[in-house]
């Protein structure tokens, strides 16, 4: 199992989380490799937000393993550790400082030194004001930059909270139902925009919208009740006959 | 730092600062030089009260920091005021000496009712004015950095962080209660003679404790503000709008919510102190939960997370209940009642607040280029944005 982890960006194996006996993840076992990206799908309850937070520390998982990289062992360590570590994180009800103006969120996230007394000190300058006007660019938010966060639509609340992950230059970015509640174009921008980010980070996107993973074109995970049911092509998986029993074919 | 201070001080600042600065000069001038029988004369009975506003309000504007900025809703703000208030207390009772009613040398008239041979080791030092003043600050950011330190790091937050904070304050008053904790159980602290050498009963002293309260709201004031204008006082704000985010992007977010809180502590504590030598009494009684919530009920009238807000609600509602106590006696509770209900549903901001909104409004409107910046909405901290 080793040799699996050696040379990946994120390796499960056997974890097992549990809620007053619910088995929310149920031996889940899985490895994706550095640059790639990855979706992941599942009927409602199969474990894929508790996934999410188990990778990111918000969960404890009761057993398994969980590596990054394939050595720093991710269950020991706190949210703002792994975050530092390099993964970063996307909620799904899009989650940015609604009082903040779009240029400050981005300031906000962009690695740094995150320790109170050195973050009291810290000025702005022109480094940082290039690596923001980069992420702006690639969001697509130039113009708003001076907008209160607040006043930003759905669509643009959710690249908002792309941008503040690729400000904070993860290796690894889970990614929580990018596409939910937004308008087909605005969908279909966000499947370009992850296939953008996707050429220099390693991307795991967990989602409802079969179009939308569609339109990815990567290799899709499918969960069940807390196990991997499925993994391929979503050829592949939608034509797996367990797969349509459980999920698609209801 | 001076450029983090320039960027935290805009024209509404100094104008505040300045309004201070003419207080804290004329009022005690009123006071001293003009003689009692001018219209204009300021009695020193009004240059008291005035000093005891100000020190309401420098314990509002520490609420405001942790509850305006961080979201933190400390309903147990007066213990750290009366812990500071306490502390000086302390030193006011050493300075008596043999001037006490029993005459003893070294022991305050409580201990030797008491009949206690010799000071408490933790009554120690408290002769010195110095180590008074390193306590006043020491303990109350002492035991916030304590409790913060238990309460940030298990993630309580909340209504429940509130309800600790409460019983936090409410323990504390039962403590002091008790006679032989050595404070002077329910009668307090009092009888202060003289302060660094001068007669708390003369007009100069009172004067001297309505200018080191003003001197120390201004002091507060700035803190205040460069910490709200720094990245930090950005990153307080991120965690009291989506904490989990500010979390996930690898901050550490206990740390900045115990440093914040210690720092309040602080200056409740500071607020405490200039409080007691004014009004010539610190009693358990102080640490009751009712207090605690007032003060917050100032910060909420005045409008949270302005900084100019709770200042106007300290000294307004405390100016109302000064008034409406003496006038209409009967009515007073049901006049702060409506008040706040007025508040709560027709200026949900606060009077502050509201001002600001409008303000905003009416200059988003008026697209005319050389018009002067709004007033800044704190939260938005808009003096760094790019230039271009």
């Amino acid at each position: 199992m080793t040799s699996l982890a050696s040379g990946s960006i994120l390796y499960l194996d056997n974890v097992n989380v549990s809620f007053d006996g619910f088995k929310a993840l149920n031996t889940l076992s899985f490895v994706i490799e550095p640059g790639e990206m990855r979706a992941i799908i599942g009927p409602n309850g199969a474990g894929k937000t508790t996934m999410m937070d188990v990778v990111t520390g918000k969960t404890r998982p009761d057993t398994g393993d969980i590596l990054f990289e394939g050595e720093t062992d991710l269950t020991a360590l706190d949210e703002a550790t792994i975050a530092e570590l390099g993964i970063g994180r996307k909620f799904q009800k899009p989650t940015v400082f609604e009082s903040h103006t779009v240029y400050d969120n981005l300031e906000l996230a962009l690695k740094s030194d995150r320790r109170a007394r050195k973050v009291l000190f810290a000025r702005p300058n022109g480094e940082e004001r290039e690596r923001i006007g980069h992420v702006l660019e690639t969001i697509r938010l130039q113009d708003l930059r001076t907008e209160t966060a607040a006043n930003l639509s759905h669509g643009q609340k959710q690249w908002l909270e792309i941008g503040m992950l690729l400000a904070q230059e993860p290796k690894l970015l889970l990614v929580d139902e990018p596409a939910a509640g937004m308008t087909d174009a605005e969908t279909a921008e966000t499947a370009i925009l992850l296939r953008e980010i996707a050429r220099t980070q390693s991307v795991v996107v967990v989602e409802h919208d079969m179009g939308f993973v569609r339109d990815l074109g990567v290799r899709v995970t499918v969960l069940h009740e807390g196990q991997v049911l499925a993994e391929g092509s979503m050829d592949e998986v939608s034509n797996n006959e367990q797969v349509i029993e459980v999920y698609l074919g209801r | 730092m001076s450029g983090l201070m320039l960027k935290a001080l805009d024209r509404y600042a100094y104008l505040f600062l300045a309004l201070i600065a003419v207080l804290a000069i004329v009022v005690p001038l009123l006071n001293l030089a003009v003689p009692e029988t001018h219209p204009l004369h300021v009695s020193t009975y009004a240059v008291t009260l005035l000093g005891k506003y100000l020190t309401y309000a420098l314990l509002a504007l520490s609420i405001d920091l942790i509850w305006g900025y961080v979201g933190i809703l400390s309903l147990g703000h007066g213990a750290f005021f009366a812990l500071g208030g306490y502390a000086m207390g302390m030193y006011l009772m050493r300075q008596i000496g043999p001037r006490g009613v029993y005459g003893h040398p070294v022991l305050p008239d409580f201990m030797v009712f008491l009949n206690w041979k010799e000071l408490p080791w933790f009554w120690l030092g408290f002769d010195q004015f110095w180590f008074a003043m390193v306590m006043v600050i020491a303990v109350p950011a002492g035991l916030a950095f304590i409790f913060g330190w238990f309460a940030f790091r298990s993630r309580v937050t909340g209504v429940y962080l509130s309800i600790i904070t409460q019983a936090l304050t409410f323990a504390l008053m039962l403590a002091f209660f008790r006679n032989n904790m050595g404070f002077g159980g329910n009668n307090g602290l009092t009888d202060f003679k003289d302060i660094l050498g001068f007669s708390l009963r003369t007009d100069g002293a009172r004067a001297g404790l309505f200018i080191a309260s003003a001197i120390a709201l201004v002091l507060g004031f700035v803190l205040c503000r460069v910490i709200i204008h720094s990245r930090l006082g950005q990153v307080l704000v991120a965690i009291r709008d989506a904490e989990s985010r500010t979390r996930f992007l690898g901050y550490r977010v206990e740390s900045y919510k115990l440093f914040v809180f210690t720092l309040s502590a602080a200056m409740a504590g500071v607020a405490g102190a200039l409080y007691v030598p004014q009004v010539g009494i610190i009693n358990p009684g102080e640490f009751a939960p009712a207090n605690s919530i007032e003060a917050v009920i100032w910060v909420a009238v005045g409008g949270r997370g302005t900084l100019f807000g709770p200042v106007v609600g300290a000294v307004l509602v405390n100016f109302a209940k000064t008034y409406f106590t003496a006038a209409l006696p009967n009515v007073w509770l049901f006049a702060l009642g409506g008040l706040f209900v007025a508040v709560t549903l027709f200026l949900p901001r606060g009077i502050i607040g509201t001002m600001q909104h409008y303000w905003h409004r009416l200059r988003a409107k008026a697209p005319d280029g050389d018009t002067p910046a709004p007033p800044p909405a704190p939260a938005n901290a808009p003096a760094n944005e790019p230039a271009e």
